[in-house]
């Protein structure tokens, strides 16, 4: 075990090098990259497959590596690796969900031209997510975290020459980053707090019982949260938006503009599900009495989300967008579970869920692929008759999602969850609200079903099966989607054993016990209700070709208007948030033009005035007045200089007169 | 004399200004002129590397230390040093001045003077950051402004002489400023030492001294040194510069030469921003510590509304600008929480953290800013200088190498984890949350808007269909990849492994980090 | 005899006469002229105080007037020949037209 962690990281490497070298290869030669990427995901999973027995050989035990990677002045900020029940698990689900879909790609994206830089991309978030679930350190999980966002925008922009992509991948980027700045200031609040990122290191690490403690008890400073809740709380924002919960979901159905190979692994199974991955591994932090207030917040959130986006997919029509609003709400179920029971339960439906909904989303790729590109349910139809494979792992998919009872992998992980929920003791309401969706979500996944692989083909051409390149990995995840179910059911729970530590025990009698099989009746009468209304609205030929209404439109039109336009969320934010921070922005550029630059230039203009001033002064005053005074002096002495005129009578009659004068002065002057 | 008692950081600071002159005056034709200017750069960059292998990585104290007497009576030593503080700075600047130089092949064809002024601005930069005497050091802080306000007004572009004047302008008000407060201490200490300042200030700080010094009537005192403070604190303000004192640099960027923009960003921001850190808070530590609960709102103003701004403007050589603006804030953010907490029990490790982000900032900036800047250039000379947003599109598929290389810059900038912005931006978080949390959480919102205005650039420019009209927009030639390169590989080096500039500056940090009044007395 | 009264008034009258002349004539050569009036007037009270007068016996005032009637003499072989020269100069002896003088 301490061998494997101490090489855990040999589990990203392969992708990662494969990524760089792909980086630098030519885009002609597609033959080698495919190679090189599928050949470094096979020794991925394999190096996974190792951990995963390495950790199945040691039942509840963790070994951990940290090392110092960033050293600022004499203090540091670790990295490292765990290998753990978690991280065994999480590394496991990745690589082979990884692999089934690299293999895929391998089909569905032989035609395009940048094949070779999409198997980079993919390679690189491949690597970034197995660096993600095997981090012992916050910050390299927060590194990993980002990388996996840079990567999933890559790929959402992918085919970057359509307007819609470039937009979608900004609007992901910039809608995750709202929550990562959530994570970032939980994350250097953490380093604050108990100045350590490791998770584990020997007692000291910051998921340690003595930290925890610590931090449960140390006040926030904000209304009487603890330091533990305000962290919590603000990791829960990164995971909000990672993850697609209410209020930061807007994101992921607009990333559904990336190939479809990218939706089944990133915004499906692996990289949306990081934000339930995240919680699960800081779940210790909450555990002291402080801290509660972050799992209530889960589950609320989580049980809104659950409803509001089975709500929402309802109304859909395009085959990834049903798919895309299916993940939001199943997502909303994994943090219902986690808040309400805990990280084995949140955790066992995010495995479960991986399956089966990247075999939904390769399968509506498969369907998309079959119909020439055509992504409009209401232009299929009838495709079930053309492609057999491909509709009945699509089907065996939609049963896993739905919860069809017992022999499909999505029942059994959706029923922990209700079972979880059904126990929680603050409010009945969450219970309510995953019951109702799990109506909500058997009834979606019929009007889909209905509509693209049953009536009429509405399409043109004719649609065709996939190469076996892409149904063999169909076969494979729908084989997965029904049997893995199997090692977490109440009676036999091996998943939430292996993430505890416990040896679990086959005990049929656990089905019967604390109202499990209420629980379950529940949830089956719920997928009843589903399937029985959706065959009802939109079975056999009733669904609706483009141009016509919707069989539930015509039933209500108001609801399903407002459904189909996504509850006007987008429209939300763009009259609040995007509005507010164009204005925001507007309003910055115009200060500094008019302010602060105005400042400046009036101080210029101030300048430049004081200096005209004193140049009028000078000119008319001084300078002025100088001159006037010397052209004074200059008349006078012309007038002076006038007496003097060179006449001699002139000169001598002004003798004259002086002696005139002067003989008057004498005779009477005294 | 021996290998190592050579004045090595005075041979730093000449050889680009007995270079820059002889570019000038000697009657060279203005290639091999060009080819001169390059070779002394290059020499610099050399001198730079040699200073760092030289350095000692387990000193804190000042290193290469030069100290003779110049002007007694005027309290004037040449006096010259590097710590960990500066060390970082030679190199980058060094070669910042290389990297422009290679990139302005149009200007040096044209005169001599052009890389004649470049190197006596290196000239200036070179001196400024091994100054440890206010005369000497005041001295290089205006010589680099002359080349700069030649360079804009001479072979800028638009309003260049407009802006040019407003450069130089509003960076002398604030010189003067610094300069009326410098001649005040000397009166009140009698020496323009920055370790003497220092020294007398150490105890209570300025307003005792001045009251004395300068016969101020008695209680005059404290407010006498808080002017004084914020008057230098003023200069460097300009001079990052700190918004709302900012407004110089959208013009001056833009009209400027994109090499010489490179220049100002990556290497003469770094004079301020330095600048800040070792004379306003090293002269000036208790002062600052009172004004700095009033300047940390002004820093996280800063962040947040040139951030804002970027996301406003169509040109993206104004965009950048802004950009740099708000990345620089991040700087003047870590330094003025450091100096409000600079005493604070317990808070060392968030102050180490802080300074250790402020040095690598400053790095990193250096070297996105001046990549993105220096893609500017070439997408200028391929565009004939036009850089609206709105006119281009789907440059991405003309141009796959240039646009993949101009976002890993943007990535970087944007602070993503693997790139060196991260490193840097986070470390600055870190410390800046231990010591004013309020202050991190609120410029959270410029990493946040930095994105906004960075993807908002690579959608409209790079992505979407290809217009026709750039449908010959070439990708980047072989030359043009070697010339980023550098750039390109330090972004991964930095990001991946830190330590490599971490490693020179952490036994400073630890020093820097017991209290502000550490910066310039116990170094020697 | 005549009486000094009338002798005075009679100079008087030349000298006024001649004061006039000089004044008010262009010509330069009647203003020599009156020069010579003038002169004369001063030279008629010599004689005329020199009889009246306590030494009347001698013959100090005829001797006054003797030198003075020389003197006008060379007065006016000078003031003739300035004249002339004048005249060379400019074509005219008008005295309002020389004004070589002036400043």
């Amino acid at each position: 075990m301490e061998f494997w962690a101490h090489w855990l990281w040999l589990i990203p490497f392969p992708p990662l090098a494969a990524a760089g070298a792909l980086a630098l290869t030519s885009r002609r030669r597609r033959r080698r990259a495919a190679v090189l990427a599928v050949g470094a995901m096979g020794a991925s999973a394999a190096l996974a497959f190792g951990a995963f027995a390495s950790a199945a050989a040691h039942w509840g035990e963790r070994a951990a590596v940290g090392f110092p990677w960033l050293q600022f002045g004499s203090r540091a900020f670790y990295l490292g690796w765990v290998l753990d029940p978690l991280s065994a698990a999480m590394t496991l689900m990745v690589a082979v969900v990884g692999l089934a879909i690299f293999i895929y790609s391998l089909g569905y994206m032989a035609e395009d031209e940048n094949f070779v830089r999409f198997f980079c991309f993919l390679s690189l978030f491949a690597a970034a997510m197995l660096g993600l679930v095997i981090a012992n350190s916050l910050l390299l999980l927060f590194i990993c975290w980002e990388l996996v966002g840079l990567t999933s925008y890559l790929l959402i922009g992918f085919w970057y020459q359509r307007p819609a992509a470039a937009a979608a991948a900004k609007k992901a980027f910039i809608t995750t980053r709202v929550g990562d700045l959530g994570f970032l200031l939980g994350l250097v609040w953490l380093a604050n707090e108990s100045g350590s990122l490791l998770f584990y290191n020997g007692g000291r690490g910051c998921l340690e019982p003595q930290t925890v403690a610590l931090l449960g008890a140390r006040g926030a400073g904000i209304g009487g949260l603890s330091a533990a809740a305000a962290i919590g709380l603000l990791l829960f924002c990164g995971a909000v938006g990672k993850s697609g919960q209410l209020p930061l979901h807007v994101w992921l159905p607009d990333a559904m503009e990336g190939p479809t190979p990218v939706s089944a692994l990133i915004h499906a199974a692996t990289m949306v599900a990081a934000g339930v991955f995240l919680m699960a591994r800081v779940y210790p932090l909450f555990g002291s009495e402080g801290a509660s207030l972050v799992p209530h917040a889960m589950v609320w959130v989580g049980a809104l989300t659950a409803l509001c986006g089975a709500l929402i997919a309802v109304a859909q029509t395009d085959i990834k967008r049903i798919l895309a609003y299916s993940t939001i709400s199943q997502l909303g179920y994994m943090f219902l579970g986690l808040g309400a029971g805990g990280v084995a339960v949140g955790m066992f439906h995010l495995t479960t869920h991986a399956f089966f909904k990247a075999l939904l989303f390769l399968g509506a790729g498969s369907v998309i692929h079959a119909c020439h590109g055509e992504q409009d349910i209401r232009r299929m139809g009838g495709v079930g008759r053309f492609a057999k494979v491909t509709f009945a792992a699509y089907a065996v998919g939609a049963m896993a999602l739905a919860g069809v009872p017992v022999l499909f992998a999505g029942f059994w992980s959706k029923d922990a969850i209700l079972h979880a929920a059904h126990h929680w003791r603050p409010s009945s309401l969450p219970f309510w609200l995953g019951v109702s969706g799990a109506v909500l979500t058997a009834f979606y996944m019929t009007r889909q079903l209905a509509y693209v692989f049953f009536g009429t083909y509405r399409g043109e051409g004719e649609p065709h099966e996939s190469p076996p390149v892409m149904t063999r990995p169909l076969v494979f995840l729908a084989l997965m989607a029904v049997f893995l179910g199997f090692v977490g059911t109440p009676a036999l729970d091996a998943f939430g054993g292996f993430l505890s530590g416990e040896r679990p025990r086959f005990e049929l009698g656990a089905l019967w016990e604390g109202g499990a099989l209420q629980t379950m009746g529940l949830s089956t009468l719920a997928v009843a209700l589903g399937f029985g209304l959706g065959w009802l609205l939109y079975g056999g030929a009733r669904a609706a070709a483009l141009g016509a209404m919707d069989p539930l439109e015509r039933l209500w039109p108001g609801g399903y208007r407002a459904l189909q336009n996504r509850l006007y969320v987008d429209e939300f934010y763009g009259v609040t948030v995007i509005w507010a921070q164009e204005a925001f922005s507007k309003l910055c550029a115009w200060m500094d033009e008019w302010i602060w630059g105005g400042l400046v230039a009036a101080w210029s203009a101030a300048a430049v005035a004081f200096a005209w001033l004193s140049r009028l002064i000078e000119e008319y005053a001084i300078n002025a007045g100088f001159d006037a005074g010397c052209g004074g002096l200059r008349r006078g002495g012309r007038r002076a200089a006038s007496f003097q005129d060179g006449k001699l009578q002139h000169y001598l009659r002004g003798i004259g007169v002086g002696f005139a004068v002067l003989a008057l002065f004498l005779l009477w002057g005294r | 004399m021996s290998w190592s008692a050579a004045p090595w950081l005075s041979l730093l600071t000449l050889t680009p200004a007995v270079g820059g002159l002889v570019v000038l005056l000697a009657p060279l034709s203005p290639r091999r002129a060009a080819a001169f200017s390059k070779a002394v750069a290059a020499l610099t960059l050399l001198g730079t590397l040699g200073v760092l292998a030289g350095f000692d990585r387990g000193a804190a104290g000042f290193q290469l230390v030069e100290q003779r007497a110049w002007a007694p009576q005027l309290g004037m030593t040449y006096f010259l040093g590097v710590d960990g503080l500066s060390v970082l700075l030679l190199p980058l600047a060094a070669g910042l001045t290389l990297w422009a130089l290679a990139l302005s092949g149009r200007w040096l064809k044209e005169s001599r003077a052009y890389g004649a002024l470049i190197l006596l601005l290196e000239a200036g930069l070179m001196g400024s950051f091994t100054a440890l005497n206010f005369f000497h050091w005041f001295l290089f802080w205006e010589l680099s402004l002359a080349p700069a306000f030649f360079l804009i007004k001479l072979w800028g572009e638009g309003d260049r002489h407009g802006a040019a004047a407003q450069f130089f302008l509003y960076t002398m008000a604030g010189s003067v400023a610094m300069l009326v407060a410098f001649l005040a201490l000397f009166g009140a200490a009698g020496s323009f030492d920055f370790p003497s300042l220092a020294e007398a200030a150490r105890k209570g700080g300025w307003a005792p001294l001045l009251e004395r010094g300068l016969r101020l009537p008695a209680g005059a005192g404290p407010a006498a040194a808080m002017a004084l403070c914020l008057a230098v604190w003023l200069g460097f303000a300009v001079k990052i510069p700190i918004a709302p004192f900012h407004t110089w640099l959208p013009a001056a960027y833009v009209a400027a030469p994109t090499p010489v923009t490179i220049l100002l960003t990556g290497a003469m921001s770094k004079m301020g921003v330095y600048g800040l850190a070792r004379v306003w808070l090293g002269v000036f530590p208790v002062e600052a510590a009172q004004a700095a609960p009033w300047l940390l709102v002004v820093a996280v103003f800063s962040v947040v509304i040139s951030a804002a701004a970027a996301v406003a403007q169509k040109d993206m050589k104004r965009m950048f600008a802004y950009s740099s603006v708000n990345h620089l804030g991040y700087c003047a953010l870590a330094l003025t929480a450091v100096a409000a907490a600079s005493g604070r029990a317990g808070a060392e490790v968030s102050r180490q953290a802080a300074w250790s982000g402020f040095i690598l900032q400053m790095v990193n900036h250096g070297i996105t800013a001046g990549a993105l800047f220096g893609f500017l250039a070439l997408f200028e000379a391929r565009t004939g200088c036009r850089r609206g947003l709105d006119e281009f599109g789907g440059l991405r598929r003309a141009a796959p190498v240039f646009c993949g290389l101009m976002g890993i810059s943007a990535f970087a900038s944007m602070g993503l984890p693997g790139l060196n912005g991260f490193v840097g931006e986070f470390l600055i978080f870190r410390g800046v949350f231990g010591l004013a949390p309020w202050a991190a959480a609120v410029s959270l919102t410029g990493l946040l808007l930095t994105a906004v205005f960075l993807l908002t650039m690579m959608q409209r420019v790079f992505h979407g269909p290809l217009r026709a009209e750039w449908r010959g927009f070439s990708d980047l030639s072989a030359r043009e990849r070697l010339a980023m390169a550098p750039a390109i590989a330090a972004m991964f080096a930095l990001g991946l492994w830190p330590n490599l500039a971490l490693m020179w500056c952490n036994q400073t940090v630890a020093r820097l980090a017991e209290g502000a009044e550490k910066i310039l007395t116990s170094m020697l | 005899m005549v009486s000094l009264p009338a002798c005075l008034a009679l100079s008087g009258l030349l000298f006024t006469a001649g004061a006039a002349g000089v004044f008010l004539r262009r010509s330069a050569l009647l203003g020599l002229i009156s020069v010579e009036l003038m002169l004369n007037a001063a030279n008629l009270n010599f004689v005329a105080f020199w009889r009246h007068g306590a030494s009347a016996d001698g013959v100090d005032g005829v001797m006054f007037a003797l030198f003075s009637i020389a003197l006008a003499a060379g007065e006016a072989a000078v003031g003739l020949a300035l004249i002339i020269a004048i005249y060379r100069r400019h074509r005219a002896v008008y005295l309002d037209e020389l004004t070589e003088l002036k400043g």
